[in-house]
């Protein structure tokens, strides 16, 4: 008989209502008015990324609620002003985050990895949260030898995982459920 | 706040697997939502680095004193006197994770509709009032023992439209974060004895009935507090850490 452990918690969707608990000024509600979870204050260069969650008819996901976590500027993760959540608009899908760019984060066995943010997606209809990375795309040399991106068995499928740049500083990233352009979603 | 080193972090030990036949899978037709919101290509399957073995830090110091008191904290945060109404519950419990050792200082955030089944928010048009004193949204933070509490009313079963008018069984939204992002989940809390759980299709994503009932809280007598509320016990578990004694083990070896 193997050893046996606790089984983890069932995940279930976040739903619609999501707002209420996470982001309450975002549902409407008078409280909690004075908070902003998604910008990150931060030494380092100043960005913004901002995009959608589209769904498989190409719809956006307008209840969708994402998390960032990323390194700091130097490199480094662990930091707790490093973390930001951001609530879709319901009229649009449009997310925003403010942030810094990271710095590249170590991986395994001294490895290096590329720049990139860690965003989580939860949403109605999403029994578990999905977990994706935004690249930049002014790193493809660093890309080159990024470990997630060389698990990516279908080449053409790792541009899912780098952001578009739309001026210096500011980049936008939409993120594909589904289609002939699904975003790559991990399992860590 | 001071990081972590990678160095440090990234001999961290590594989370056990999560057992995504035990989650609800993300394409689940009988949720019709989930139809158009499921990926489907296969997840794909990675090592943890430093950015999934750390996550963010929270500090007690964020909280209100009335955060975990769902009663009477949106009143107090509109200026009302008044309580909510409805069945005054306490639910209390531990977070563990699966070697069974106490999750310390993580932050639990809950959420949920009022007695009648509305939800304070701007998208729900449910017939049902809502309760000038009740907001829905509260949150606390685990003890140096995994111990959490928060008092609230129970919520009401209320009304969605997927095949029909299905019926949502009375549930609290609730999301945990654990040491590490790999830790990070967002479920529901039911009801024990509550008739629609099995009918209800968000439930029924989940294929296994003994992880249905892991979500259900259950009724504990012996903690009631004596004309005030009723109590529940509902435990959570977050994925384990592999044993300390591989990290040392270097890379490859
Ligand atoms: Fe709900």
């Amino acid at each position: 008989m193997p050893v046996e452990y606790l089984k983890e918690t069932p995940s279930q969707t976040a739903g619609p209502y999501v707002h209420i608990g996470t982001l309450p000024s975002h549902a409407g509600l008078p409280v909690r008015q004075n908070e902003t979870l998604n910008v990150v204050e931060a030494p380092g260069e100043k960005i913004v990324v901002e995009g959608i969650v589209l769904d498989g008819s190409g719809a956006p996901v307008k209840d969708a609620m994402l998390e960032l976590y990323q390194a700091n500027a130097k490199g480094e993760v662990g930091d707790a002003t490093i973390w930001a959540r951001a609530g879709a608009v319901f009229e649009t899908g449009e997310w925003r985050f403010d942030t810094i760019r990271p710095g590249a984060l170590e991986w395994r066995g001294g490895k290096m990895q590329a720049p990139h943010l860690t965003l989580l997606i939860f949403a109605r209809g999403i029994n578990i949260h999905l977990h994706t990375r935004m690249y930049f795309p002014e790193d493809e040399a660093a890309q080159a030898s990024d470990p997630a991106l060389n698990r990516i068995e279908q080449i053409h499928r790792r541009r899912t995982l780098v952001a578009e740049k739309v001026k210096d500083g500011h980049y936008r990233f939409v993120i594909r459920l589904q289609g002939d352009q699904e975003t790559v979603f991990f399992d860590m | 706040m001071t990081a972590t080193p990678s160095s440090a972090s990234a001999a961290l030990p590594d989370f056990m697997r999560r057992d995504r036949a035990w989650h609800p899978p993300a394409f689940a037709p009988g949720y019709k939502t989930t139809v158009l919101r499921s990926p489907k290509c296969a997840l794909l399957s990675l090592d943890q680095g430093p950015g999934e073995k750390t996550g963010p830090v929270f500090q007690a110091s964020m909280l209100h004193e009335l955060d975990n008191d769902l009663v009477s904290n949106y009143a107090a945060a509109t200026g009302s006197k008044g309580l909510a109404i409805g069945e005054r519950i306490i639910v209390h419990g531990r977070v563990t994770d699966e070697c069974g050792r106490p999750v310390p200082r993580t932050l639990l955030e809950v959420w949920q509709a009022n007695a009648g089944g509305r939800y304070r928010h701007k998208k729900d048009t449910y017939l049902a009032p809502l309760d000038p004193n009740f907001g829905g949204c509260g949150r606390t933070m685990t003890d140096e023992n995994g111990r959490y509490f928060f008092r609230t009313v129970k919520p009401g079963a209320y009304p969605w439209p997927n095949h029909g008018s299905d019926w949502r069984p009375a549930h609290i939204h609730f999301s945990v974060f654990g040491e590490a992002f790999a830790q990070r989940l967002i479920s529901q809390l039911y009801f024990e004895g509550d008739p629609l759980i099995p009918l209800c299709p968000i439930v029924n994503t989940i294929k296994d009935a003994a992880a249905i009932e892991r979500l259900v809280a259950k009724l504990d007598m012996g903690e009631q507090r004596p004309f005030d509320a009723l109590v529940y016990r509902f435990d959570i578990v977050l994925r384990g850490r592999q044993q300390t004694f591989f990290e040392n083990k270097r890379e490859g070896m």
